[in-house]
Protein backbone atom coordinates (compact mmCIF):
# COMPACT_ATOMS: atom_id res chain seq x y z
CA UNK A 1 0.00 0.00 0.00
CA UNK A 2 1.60 3.28 -0.56
CA UNK A 3 2.89 5.55 2.33
CA UNK A 4 0.79 8.82 0.99
CA UNK A 5 -2.58 9.45 1.55
CA UNK A 6 -5.25 9.09 -1.18
CA UNK A 7 -7.39 12.38 0.08
CA UNK A 8 -6.22 15.02 2.23
CA UNK A 9 -8.12 18.28 3.36
CA UNK A 10 -6.48 20.87 5.87
CA UNK A 11 -8.13 23.85 7.42
CA UNK A 12 -11.32 23.85 6.13
CA UNK A 13 -14.24 26.46 6.36
CA UNK A 14 -17.76 26.96 4.99
CA UNK A 15 -20.22 29.49 6.36
CA UNK A 16 -24.07 29.64 5.39
CA UNK A 17 -24.18 33.79 5.88
CA UNK A 18 -23.28 33.89 9.85
CA UNK A 19 -24.07 30.60 10.32
CA UNK A 20 -20.99 28.28 10.60
CA UNK A 21 -21.05 25.07 8.97
CA UNK A 22 -17.42 23.72 8.99
CA UNK A 23 -14.79 25.81 10.33
CA UNK A 24 -11.06 24.60 10.67
CA UNK A 25 -11.75 21.15 9.73
CA UNK A 26 -8.46 19.07 8.31
CA UNK A 27 -8.13 15.33 7.62
CA UNK A 28 -6.80 12.50 5.69
CA UNK A 29 -7.76 9.35 4.54
CA UNK A 30 -5.48 6.56 3.17
CA UNK A 31 -6.17 3.90 0.45
CA UNK A 32 -8.53 1.17 1.67
CA UNK A 33 -9.39 3.14 4.65
CA UNK A 34 -12.58 4.00 6.27
CA UNK A 35 -13.98 7.23 8.05
CA UNK A 36 -16.66 7.37 9.77
CA UNK A 37 -18.03 11.58 10.17
CA UNK A 38 -20.57 11.12 13.11
CA UNK A 39 -22.45 14.15 14.67
CA UNK A 40 -25.78 14.97 15.46
CA UNK A 41 -28.11 16.92 13.05
CA UNK A 42 -26.92 20.15 11.75
CA UNK A 43 -23.08 19.62 12.78
CA UNK A 44 -21.66 20.70 9.59
CA UNK A 45 -20.86 16.29 8.31
CA UNK A 46 -23.13 17.03 5.00
CA UNK A 47 -21.41 20.34 4.34
CA UNK A 48 -18.01 18.31 4.56
CA UNK A 49 -18.85 15.81 2.59
CA UNK A 50 -19.93 17.69 -0.16
CA UNK A 51 -16.94 19.87 0.31
CA UNK A 52 -14.57 16.96 0.05
CA UNK A 53 -16.08 15.46 -2.93
CA UNK A 54 -15.98 18.81 -4.64
CA UNK A 55 -19.72 19.66 -4.91
CA UNK A 56 -19.42 22.57 -2.33
CA UNK A 57 -17.01 25.17 -2.36
CA UNK A 58 -15.59 25.86 0.73
CA UNK A 59 -14.65 29.22 2.13
CA UNK A 60 -11.10 28.54 3.48
CA UNK A 61 -8.81 25.71 3.30
CA UNK A 62 -8.14 22.79 0.16
CA UNK A 63 -9.02 19.35 -0.54
CA UNK A 64 -6.57 17.94 -2.72
CA UNK A 65 -6.67 14.15 -3.92
CA UNK A 66 -3.92 12.08 -5.17
CA UNK A 67 -5.03 10.53 -9.04
CA UNK A 68 -3.75 7.68 -10.41
CA UNK A 69 -1.81 9.01 -12.81
CA UNK A 70 -0.92 12.82 -11.86
CA UNK A 71 -0.10 13.06 -8.92
CA UNK A 72 -1.89 15.26 -6.10
CA UNK A 73 -4.53 17.67 -7.58
CA UNK A 74 -6.31 20.42 -5.54
CA UNK A 75 -10.17 19.14 -6.43
CA UNK A 76 -11.57 22.77 -6.16
CA UNK A 77 -9.16 23.90 -8.59
CA UNK A 78 -9.40 21.39 -11.23
CA UNK A 79 -11.98 22.34 -14.03
CA UNK A 80 -15.33 21.20 -13.82
CA UNK A 81 -14.57 18.71 -17.00
CA UNK A 82 -11.51 17.10 -14.68
CA UNK A 83 -13.67 16.99 -11.21
CA UNK A 84 -16.78 15.36 -13.80
CA UNK A 85 -14.43 12.54 -14.92
CA UNK A 86 -13.17 11.88 -11.67
CA UNK A 87 -16.86 12.03 -10.42
CA UNK A 88 -17.85 9.28 -12.87
CA UNK A 89 -14.25 6.92 -13.11
CA UNK A 90 -12.56 7.31 -9.58
CA UNK A 91 -15.04 7.95 -7.12
CA UNK A 92 -18.34 6.81 -5.62
CA UNK A 93 -21.22 9.24 -4.32
CA UNK A 94 -23.65 7.28 -2.27
CA UNK A 95 -27.05 9.38 -1.57
CA UNK A 96 -29.05 9.19 1.60
CA UNK A 97 -31.81 9.00 -0.66
CA UNK A 98 -31.28 6.30 -3.07
CA UNK A 99 -33.65 8.13 -5.40
CA UNK A 100 -31.39 11.41 -5.50
CA UNK A 101 -28.44 9.24 -6.83
CA UNK A 102 -30.46 7.02 -9.19
CA UNK A 103 -32.78 7.11 -12.90
CA UNK A 104 -35.85 6.28 -11.27
CA UNK A 105 -37.82 5.09 -14.95
CA UNK A 106 -34.83 3.72 -16.62
CA UNK A 107 -33.93 -0.35 -15.45
CA UNK A 108 -31.32 -1.34 -13.46
CA UNK A 109 -28.90 -2.69 -15.87
CA UNK A 110 -29.16 0.55 -17.76
CA UNK A 111 -28.39 2.60 -13.99
CA UNK A 112 -25.47 0.73 -13.42
CA UNK A 113 -24.58 0.74 -16.81
CA UNK A 114 -24.16 4.32 -17.61
CA UNK A 115 -21.19 5.18 -16.37
CA UNK A 116 -19.48 2.56 -18.80
CA UNK A 117 -21.42 4.45 -21.43
CA UNK A 118 -20.69 7.92 -20.24
CA UNK A 119 -17.10 6.65 -20.39
CA UNK A 120 -17.39 5.40 -24.10
CA UNK A 121 -18.23 1.95 -24.00
CA UNK A 122 -20.47 1.09 -26.82
CA UNK A 123 -21.52 -3.06 -26.72
CA UNK A 124 -24.20 -3.72 -25.48
CA UNK A 125 -23.52 -7.03 -24.28
CA UNK A 126 -20.36 -6.08 -22.29
CA UNK A 127 -22.57 -3.55 -20.71
CA UNK A 128 -25.32 -6.12 -19.48
CA UNK A 129 -22.84 -8.42 -18.29
CA UNK A 130 -20.43 -5.85 -16.55
CA UNK A 131 -24.10 -4.96 -15.20
CA UNK A 132 -25.29 -8.37 -14.00
CA UNK A 133 -21.91 -8.90 -12.28
CA UNK A 134 -22.28 -5.56 -10.08
CA UNK A 135 -25.44 -6.68 -9.48
CA UNK A 136 -24.47 -10.30 -8.10
CA UNK A 137 -21.63 -7.79 -6.22
CA UNK A 138 -24.41 -6.43 -4.21
CA UNK A 139 -26.31 -9.28 -3.55
CA UNK A 140 -29.07 -8.49 -6.05
CA UNK A 141 -30.50 -11.00 -8.76
CA UNK A 142 -29.83 -10.11 -12.01
CA UNK A 143 -32.65 -11.35 -13.57
CA UNK A 144 -34.27 -7.75 -11.94
CA UNK A 145 -31.91 -6.35 -14.58
CA UNK A 146 -34.45 -5.09 -16.81
CA UNK A 147 -36.99 -3.67 -14.31
CA UNK A 148 -36.78 0.10 -13.18
CA UNK A 149 -36.38 0.88 -9.63
CA UNK A 150 -39.74 2.10 -9.47
CA UNK A 151 -40.20 -1.38 -8.91
CA UNK A 152 -37.51 -2.21 -5.91
CA UNK A 153 -37.88 -1.90 -2.34
CA UNK A 154 -35.78 0.61 0.01
CA UNK A 155 -33.46 -1.77 0.56
CA UNK A 156 -32.77 -2.79 -3.60
CA UNK A 157 -32.88 0.68 -4.08
CA UNK A 158 -29.51 1.64 -1.93
CA UNK A 159 -27.82 -1.57 -3.21
CA UNK A 160 -28.08 -0.62 -6.73
CA UNK A 161 -26.94 2.79 -6.03
CA UNK A 162 -24.07 1.25 -4.44
CA UNK A 163 -23.46 -1.38 -7.66
CA UNK A 164 -24.31 1.71 -10.01
CA UNK A 165 -20.87 3.60 -8.08
CA UNK A 166 -18.71 0.67 -8.05
CA UNK A 167 -18.67 -0.41 -11.90
CA UNK A 168 -15.96 1.70 -12.56
CA UNK A 169 -14.00 0.73 -9.71
CA UNK A 170 -13.88 3.54 -8.10
CA UNK A 171 -10.90 4.25 -5.26
CA UNK A 172 -12.21 6.50 -2.97
CA UNK A 173 -16.38 6.91 -2.56
CA UNK A 174 -18.23 9.12 -0.44
CA UNK A 175 -21.21 7.81 1.34
CA UNK A 176 -23.73 10.54 3.09
CA UNK A 177 -26.42 8.12 5.71
CA UNK A 178 -26.03 5.33 3.53
CA UNK A 179 -28.38 3.15 6.08
CA UNK A 180 -30.42 5.62 7.12
CA UNK A 181 -34.33 5.34 6.11
CA UNK A 182 -33.89 1.72 6.04
CA UNK A 183 -35.75 -0.73 8.64
CA UNK A 184 -32.96 -2.36 10.97
CA UNK A 185 -32.67 -5.89 9.27
CA UNK A 186 -32.47 -4.57 6.09
CA UNK A 187 -29.78 -1.77 7.28
CA UNK A 188 -27.68 -4.83 8.80
CA UNK A 189 -27.48 -6.34 5.41
CA UNK A 190 -26.56 -3.92 3.61
CA UNK A 191 -23.85 -2.63 6.48
CA UNK A 192 -22.65 -6.36 6.00
CA UNK A 193 -22.19 -5.90 2.49
CA UNK A 194 -20.67 -2.63 2.74
CA UNK A 195 -17.98 -4.09 4.83
CA UNK A 196 -17.67 -6.57 2.68
CA UNK A 197 -17.15 -4.40 -0.46
CA UNK A 198 -15.37 -1.62 1.27
CA UNK A 199 -12.59 -4.69 2.37
CA UNK A 200 -12.57 -6.57 -0.52
CA UNK A 201 -12.27 -3.90 -3.38
CA UNK A 202 -10.06 -1.78 -1.00
CA UNK A 203 -12.40 1.05 -0.91
CA UNK A 204 -11.12 3.96 0.55
CA UNK A 205 -14.49 5.52 2.18
CA UNK A 206 -15.88 8.78 4.04
CA UNK A 207 -19.02 7.77 5.67
CA UNK A 208 -20.76 10.19 7.32
CA UNK A 209 -23.56 9.23 9.51
CA UNK A 210 -25.44 9.90 13.06
CA UNK A 211 -25.96 6.28 13.82
CA UNK A 212 -22.92 5.45 15.99
CA UNK A 213 -23.29 1.86 15.12
CA UNK A 214 -22.67 2.18 11.57
CA UNK A 215 -19.38 3.92 12.43
CA UNK A 216 -18.51 0.98 14.70
CA UNK A 217 -19.19 -1.57 11.98
CA UNK A 218 -17.70 -0.18 9.23
CA UNK A 219 -15.05 2.83 9.69
CA UNK A 220 -11.67 2.25 11.10
CA UNK A 221 -11.09 5.58 12.01
CA UNK A 222 -14.05 8.23 13.60
CA UNK A 223 -14.13 11.73 13.33
CA UNK A 224 -17.13 13.49 16.07
CA UNK A 225 -18.04 16.95 14.66
CA UNK A 226 -19.74 19.60 16.56
CA UNK A 227 -21.26 22.93 15.27
CA UNK A 228 -18.60 22.90 12.26
CA UNK A 229 -15.61 21.60 14.75
CA UNK A 230 -13.85 18.63 15.10
CA UNK A 231 -14.10 17.63 18.41
CA UNK A 232 -12.67 14.08 18.67
CA UNK A 233 -10.71 11.57 15.91
CA UNK A 234 -9.17 8.58 16.94
CA UNK A 235 -9.68 4.88 16.28
CA UNK A 236 -13.42 4.00 16.03
CA UNK A 237 -12.98 1.46 18.86
CA UNK A 238 -11.25 3.82 20.62
CA UNK A 239 -13.19 6.74 20.42
CA UNK A 240 -16.66 4.75 21.26
CA UNK A 241 -15.09 2.73 24.25
CA UNK A 242 -12.88 5.77 26.16
CA UNK A 243 -14.49 9.11 24.51
CA UNK A 244 -12.85 12.13 26.09
CA UNK A 245 -14.67 14.96 24.80
CA UNK A 246 -18.17 15.78 26.81
CA UNK A 247 -19.80 15.96 23.60
CA UNK A 248 -18.58 12.39 21.92
CA UNK A 249 -19.64 11.15 25.38
CA UNK A 250 -22.54 12.77 25.56
CA UNK A 251 -23.05 11.03 22.12
CA UNK A 252 -21.48 7.53 22.84
CA UNK A 253 -23.91 7.36 25.88
CA UNK A 254 -27.66 8.51 24.03
CA UNK A 255 -27.39 5.48 22.13
CA UNK A 256 -30.40 3.33 23.11
CA UNK A 257 -29.61 0.25 23.29
CA UNK A 258 -32.10 -2.88 23.85
CA UNK B 1 -27.43 39.96 -52.84
CA UNK B 2 -27.56 42.93 -55.01
CA UNK B 3 -29.37 45.58 -53.26
CA UNK B 4 -30.91 47.77 -55.32
CA UNK B 5 -32.19 44.86 -56.99
CA UNK B 6 -33.40 43.64 -53.46
CA UNK B 7 -34.69 46.64 -52.38
CA UNK B 8 -36.84 46.88 -55.62
CA UNK B 9 -38.20 43.43 -54.84
CA UNK B 10 -38.91 44.76 -51.04
CA UNK B 11 -40.90 47.29 -52.77
CA UNK B 12 -42.71 45.40 -55.15
CA UNK B 13 -43.94 42.97 -52.07
CA UNK B 14 -44.11 45.51 -50.00
CA UNK B 15 -47.12 47.45 -52.28
CA UNK B 16 -48.84 44.18 -52.89
CA UNK B 17 -48.99 43.43 -49.13
CA UNK B 18 -48.18 45.92 -47.27
CA UNK B 19 -45.77 43.42 -45.24
CA UNK B 20 -41.82 43.88 -45.10
CA UNK B 21 -40.11 41.87 -47.31
CA UNK B 22 -40.65 38.22 -45.99
CA UNK B 23 -42.63 39.15 -43.14
CA UNK B 24 -40.10 39.90 -40.49
CA UNK B 25 -38.77 43.77 -40.00
CA UNK B 26 -35.03 43.65 -41.29
CA UNK B 27 -33.76 44.51 -37.68
CA UNK B 28 -35.13 40.99 -36.75
CA UNK B 29 -33.90 38.89 -39.76
CA UNK B 30 -30.49 40.79 -39.08
CA UNK B 31 -30.73 39.16 -35.37
CA UNK B 32 -31.52 35.80 -36.87
CA UNK B 33 -29.07 36.14 -39.47
CA UNK B 34 -26.15 36.48 -36.68
CA UNK B 35 -27.70 33.52 -34.48
CA UNK B 36 -27.57 31.40 -37.86
CA UNK B 37 -23.71 32.23 -38.50
CA UNK B 38 -22.91 31.40 -35.21
CA UNK B 39 -24.74 28.10 -35.55
CA UNK B 40 -22.75 27.65 -38.79
CA UNK B 41 -19.52 28.64 -37.44
CA UNK B 42 -20.34 25.81 -34.48
CA UNK B 43 -22.03 22.75 -35.92
CA UNK B 44 -24.82 20.95 -33.80
CA UNK B 45 -24.47 23.99 -31.36
CA UNK B 46 -27.94 25.23 -30.40
CA UNK B 47 -27.65 29.31 -30.69
CA UNK B 48 -30.58 30.75 -28.69
CA UNK B 49 -32.25 33.25 -30.41
CA UNK B 50 -34.98 35.99 -29.62
CA UNK B 51 -37.40 33.97 -31.35
CA UNK B 52 -40.37 36.56 -32.85
CA UNK B 53 -44.24 35.71 -32.78
CA UNK B 54 -45.20 34.53 -36.33
CA UNK B 55 -48.86 34.75 -37.32
CA UNK B 56 -49.26 30.86 -36.63
CA UNK B 57 -49.08 29.21 -33.47
CA UNK B 58 -46.20 27.81 -32.02
CA UNK B 59 -45.37 24.43 -33.42
CA UNK B 60 -46.99 24.88 -36.75
CA UNK B 61 -43.44 26.20 -38.07
CA UNK B 62 -42.72 29.20 -36.80
CA UNK B 63 -38.87 28.38 -35.77
CA UNK B 64 -38.41 27.45 -39.77
CA UNK B 65 -40.38 30.15 -41.19
CA UNK B 66 -38.37 32.79 -39.31
CA UNK B 67 -35.02 31.55 -40.25
CA UNK B 68 -36.60 31.01 -44.01
CA UNK B 69 -37.48 34.65 -43.78
CA UNK B 70 -34.12 35.43 -42.63
CA UNK B 71 -32.11 33.49 -45.54
CA UNK B 72 -34.96 34.36 -48.32
CA UNK B 73 -33.96 36.62 -51.54
CA UNK B 74 -35.89 37.51 -53.88
CA UNK B 75 -34.73 35.15 -56.60
CA UNK B 76 -35.32 32.42 -54.62
CA UNK B 77 -36.96 29.46 -55.79
CA UNK B 78 -38.93 28.04 -52.44
CA UNK B 79 -40.24 24.81 -51.64
CA UNK B 80 -41.89 23.92 -48.65
CA UNK B 81 -42.62 20.12 -47.50
CA UNK B 82 -44.69 18.54 -44.70
CA UNK B 83 -44.40 14.63 -44.36
CA UNK B 84 -42.40 14.62 -48.00
CA UNK B 85 -45.58 16.35 -49.41
CA UNK B 86 -46.04 19.57 -51.13
CA UNK B 87 -49.81 19.30 -50.43
CA UNK B 88 -50.41 19.03 -47.44
CA UNK B 89 -51.75 21.79 -44.72
CA UNK B 90 -48.83 22.84 -43.19
CA UNK B 91 -46.79 22.98 -46.58
CA UNK B 92 -49.56 24.83 -48.55
CA UNK B 93 -49.74 27.48 -45.70
CA UNK B 94 -46.73 28.28 -45.29
CA UNK B 95 -45.68 28.69 -49.01
CA UNK B 96 -48.43 30.82 -49.87
CA UNK B 97 -47.45 32.93 -47.22
CA UNK B 98 -44.43 33.27 -48.22
CA UNK B 99 -45.23 33.90 -51.77
CA UNK B 100 -48.04 37.06 -50.45
CA UNK B 101 -45.29 38.71 -48.13
CA UNK B 102 -41.84 37.65 -50.69
CA UNK B 103 -42.98 37.47 -53.81
CA UNK B 104 -40.66 34.93 -54.52
CA UNK B 105 -41.34 31.88 -56.99
CA UNK B 106 -42.30 28.72 -55.21
CA UNK B 107 -42.12 25.08 -56.58
CA UNK B 108 -42.56 21.32 -55.67
CA UNK B 109 -39.47 20.50 -58.05
CA UNK B 110 -37.12 19.81 -55.60
CA UNK B 111 -34.03 20.10 -58.10
CA UNK B 112 -35.17 23.63 -58.86
CA UNK B 113 -35.49 24.67 -55.54
CA UNK B 114 -32.74 27.28 -53.92
CA UNK B 115 -34.65 26.94 -50.83
CA UNK B 116 -36.51 23.93 -49.21
CA UNK B 117 -38.31 24.52 -45.78
CA UNK B 118 -39.41 20.91 -44.65
CA UNK B 119 -41.02 19.52 -41.62
CA UNK B 120 -40.42 15.66 -41.08
CA UNK B 121 -38.57 14.64 -44.01
CA UNK B 122 -35.88 15.32 -46.26
CA UNK B 123 -36.71 14.91 -50.34
CA UNK B 124 -35.02 11.77 -51.62
CA UNK B 125 -33.83 13.76 -54.91
CA UNK B 126 -30.14 14.39 -53.71
CA UNK B 127 -29.51 17.79 -53.00
CA UNK B 128 -26.75 20.15 -54.04
CA UNK B 129 -24.27 23.10 -52.85
CA UNK B 130 -27.12 25.61 -54.30
CA UNK B 131 -29.46 24.41 -51.81
CA UNK B 132 -30.47 25.31 -48.28
CA UNK B 133 -32.74 23.08 -46.20
CA UNK B 134 -34.38 24.71 -43.22
CA UNK B 135 -36.10 22.43 -40.74
CA UNK B 136 -39.15 22.91 -38.39
CA UNK B 137 -38.32 21.86 -35.34
CA UNK B 138 -40.33 21.06 -31.96
CA UNK B 139 -37.65 20.30 -29.94
CA UNK B 140 -34.40 21.48 -30.28
CA UNK B 141 -32.92 19.65 -27.07
CA UNK B 142 -32.27 16.14 -27.63
CA UNK B 143 -31.27 15.10 -24.03
CA UNK B 144 -34.91 17.01 -23.01
CA UNK B 145 -36.74 13.85 -22.03
CA UNK B 146 -33.80 12.30 -20.15
CA UNK B 147 -32.73 15.08 -18.14
CA UNK B 148 -35.42 18.28 -17.90
CA UNK B 149 -33.45 20.83 -16.24
CA UNK B 150 -31.99 23.09 -19.15
CA UNK B 151 -29.02 24.09 -16.85
CA UNK B 152 -28.06 20.64 -16.59
CA UNK B 153 -28.40 19.97 -20.31
CA UNK B 154 -26.37 22.84 -21.43
CA UNK B 155 -23.94 21.55 -18.58
CA UNK B 156 -23.60 17.95 -20.37
CA UNK B 157 -22.85 19.82 -23.93
CA UNK B 158 -20.50 22.17 -22.81
CA UNK B 159 -18.40 18.94 -21.38
CA UNK B 160 -19.70 16.65 -24.47
CA UNK B 161 -21.35 14.25 -21.21
CA UNK B 162 -23.34 12.33 -23.46
CA UNK B 163 -23.76 8.74 -21.66
CA UNK B 164 -27.01 9.62 -20.92
CA UNK B 165 -28.23 9.06 -24.52
CA UNK B 166 -26.70 5.70 -24.76
CA UNK B 167 -28.69 4.74 -21.76
CA UNK B 168 -31.82 5.62 -24.12
CA UNK B 169 -31.09 3.53 -26.49
CA UNK B 170 -29.45 0.90 -24.12
CA UNK B 171 -33.24 1.20 -23.17
CA UNK B 172 -34.76 0.87 -26.32
CA UNK B 173 -33.12 -2.38 -26.72
CA UNK B 174 -33.53 -3.77 -23.20
CA UNK B 175 -37.11 -3.31 -23.81
CA UNK B 176 -38.15 -4.06 -27.66
CA UNK B 177 -34.75 -5.94 -28.42
CA UNK B 178 -33.88 -3.57 -30.98
CA UNK B 179 -33.06 0.48 -31.13
CA UNK B 180 -36.89 1.44 -31.24
CA UNK B 181 -36.51 5.00 -31.60
CA UNK B 182 -37.87 5.42 -35.73
CA UNK B 183 -37.76 9.67 -35.72
CA UNK B 184 -35.87 11.96 -34.06
CA UNK B 185 -32.95 9.74 -34.29
CA UNK B 186 -29.59 11.24 -32.28
CA UNK B 187 -26.51 11.81 -34.23
CA UNK B 188 -23.12 13.46 -33.16
CA UNK B 189 -22.26 16.13 -35.34
CA UNK B 190 -18.15 17.04 -36.33
CA UNK B 191 -17.04 14.45 -33.65
CA UNK B 192 -18.69 16.55 -30.91
CA UNK B 193 -22.27 18.55 -30.37
CA UNK B 194 -25.24 15.81 -29.89
CA UNK B 195 -28.04 17.16 -31.92
CA UNK B 196 -31.36 16.46 -32.63
CA UNK B 197 -32.33 15.92 -36.80
CA UNK B 198 -35.98 17.19 -35.70
CA UNK B 199 -38.60 14.19 -36.31
CA UNK B 200 -37.19 13.08 -39.49
CA UNK B 201 -37.45 9.56 -39.90
CA UNK B 202 -33.93 7.54 -39.09
CA UNK B 203 -34.54 6.77 -42.72
CA UNK B 204 -33.14 10.07 -43.54
CA UNK B 205 -30.47 10.17 -40.78
CA UNK B 206 -27.63 9.23 -43.80
CA UNK B 207 -28.73 11.97 -45.93
CA UNK B 208 -27.73 14.25 -43.01
CA UNK B 209 -24.26 13.10 -43.53
CA UNK B 210 -21.29 15.56 -45.32
CA UNK B 211 -24.39 16.69 -47.11
CA UNK B 212 -23.26 19.41 -50.05
CA UNK B 213 -26.52 21.25 -48.92
CA UNK B 214 -26.48 24.44 -45.98
CA UNK B 215 -29.14 22.53 -43.20
CA UNK B 216 -30.37 24.90 -41.30
CA UNK B 217 -32.94 24.06 -37.88
CA UNK B 218 -35.06 26.73 -36.44
CA UNK B 219 -37.15 26.15 -32.95
CA UNK B 220 -39.64 29.31 -32.26
CA UNK B 221 -41.30 28.20 -29.26
CA UNK B 222 -37.76 26.89 -27.99
CA UNK B 223 -36.26 29.95 -29.36
CA UNK B 224 -33.00 28.14 -30.30
CA UNK B 225 -31.03 27.60 -34.07
CA UNK B 226 -28.62 25.18 -34.73
CA UNK B 227 -27.00 24.19 -38.12
CA UNK B 228 -24.94 21.67 -40.09
CA UNK B 229 -22.81 23.38 -43.05
CA UNK B 230 -22.22 21.73 -46.04
CA UNK B 231 -20.14 18.62 -46.25
CA UNK B 232 -20.11 18.24 -41.94
CA UNK B 233 -19.87 14.47 -40.84
CA UNK B 234 -22.85 13.93 -39.23
CA UNK B 235 -23.10 10.29 -37.20
CA UNK B 236 -26.22 8.66 -36.08
CA UNK B 237 -25.53 6.82 -32.30
CA UNK B 238 -25.55 3.20 -31.94
CA UNK B 239 -23.97 0.28 -30.16
CA UNK B 240 -20.81 -2.08 -31.78
CA UNK B 241 -23.54 -5.14 -31.32
CA UNK B 242 -27.01 -3.27 -32.09
CA UNK B 243 -25.93 -0.62 -34.56
CA UNK B 244 -27.43 2.25 -36.18
CA UNK B 245 -30.27 1.01 -39.08
CA UNK B 246 -33.03 2.45 -41.23
CA UNK B 247 -36.35 1.09 -42.23
CA UNK B 248 -36.98 -1.23 -44.76
CA UNK B 249 -40.28 -2.47 -46.36
CA UNK B 250 -41.10 -5.02 -47.82
CA UNK B 251 -43.10 -3.29 -50.24
CA UNK B 252 -42.67 -0.91 -53.55
CA UNK B 253 -44.57 2.05 -54.01
CA UNK B 254 -47.78 1.21 -55.63
CA UNK B 255 -47.71 3.87 -57.75
CA UNK B 256 -44.27 5.25 -59.00
CA UNK B 257 -42.53 1.17 -57.93
CA UNK B 258 -39.72 2.91 -56.14
CA UNK B 259 -38.19 0.47 -53.89
CA UNK B 260 -35.28 3.66 -52.33
CA UNK B 261 -37.76 5.68 -50.94
CA UNK B 262 -39.27 6.44 -47.80
CA UNK B 263 -43.13 4.67 -47.50
CA UNK B 264 -46.06 5.91 -46.54
CA UNK B 265 -49.11 3.18 -45.18
CA UNK B 266 -52.32 4.08 -46.71
CA UNK B 267 -55.23 2.43 -45.32
CA UNK B 268 -57.63 1.85 -48.11
CA UNK B 269 -60.49 0.56 -47.01
CA UNK B 270 -62.59 -0.88 -43.82
CA UNK B 271 -61.67 -4.50 -44.74
CA UNK B 272 -57.83 -4.41 -43.95
CA UNK B 273 -56.79 -3.01 -47.44
CA UNK B 274 -53.82 -1.09 -47.75
CA UNK B 275 -51.04 0.24 -50.06
CA UNK B 276 -47.52 2.12 -49.71
CA UNK B 277 -46.49 5.32 -51.82
CA UNK B 278 -43.91 7.33 -51.51
CA UNK B 279 -43.98 9.72 -48.54
CA UNK B 280 -42.23 12.61 -51.11
CA UNK B 281 -44.70 13.37 -53.48
CA UNK B 282 -42.36 15.09 -55.47
CA UNK B 283 -39.77 12.13 -56.27
CA UNK B 284 -42.57 9.93 -56.57
CA UNK B 285 -44.44 12.07 -59.66
CA UNK B 286 -40.80 12.58 -61.32
CA UNK B 287 -40.57 8.88 -61.54
CA UNK B 288 -44.03 8.36 -62.84
CA UNK B 289 -42.95 11.35 -65.17
CA UNK B 290 -40.07 9.18 -66.64
CA UNK B 291 -42.42 6.23 -67.15
CA UNK B 292 -39.97 3.98 -64.65
CA UNK B 293 -43.10 1.78 -63.36
CA UNK B 294 -42.04 -1.52 -62.40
Amino acid sequence: MNEEPILRASGLAKRYGARVALEDVSLELWEGEVLAVVGESGSGKSTLLAVLAGRVAPDAGRVEYRTRHEGWRDVHAMSEAARRMLERTDWGFVHQRPEDGLRMTVSAGANVGERLMGLGARHYGRIRSQAAHWLEQVEMDPARMDDAPLSFSGGMRQRLQIARNLVTRPRLVFMDEPTSGLDVSVQARLLDLLRGLTRRLALAAVVVTHDLGVARLLAERMMVLKDGRVVETGLADQVLDDPQHPYTQQLVSSVITP
Amino acid sequence: MNAPTALASVRRAGERTRYNFAYLDERTKRMIRRAILKAVAIPGYQVPFSSREMPLPWGWGTGGMQVTAAVLGPHDVLKVIDQGADDTVNAVNIRRFFERTAGVRTTTRTAEATLIQTRHRIPETPLTEDQIVVFQVPVPEPLQRLEPRETETRRMHALADYGLMHVKLYEDITRHGRIATSYDYPVTVNGRYLMSPSPIPKFDNPKLDRSPALMLFGAGREKRIYALPPYTPVASLGFEDHPFEVQRWDAACALCGSRESFLDEVITDDRGGRMYVCSDTDWCAGRRAQGERA
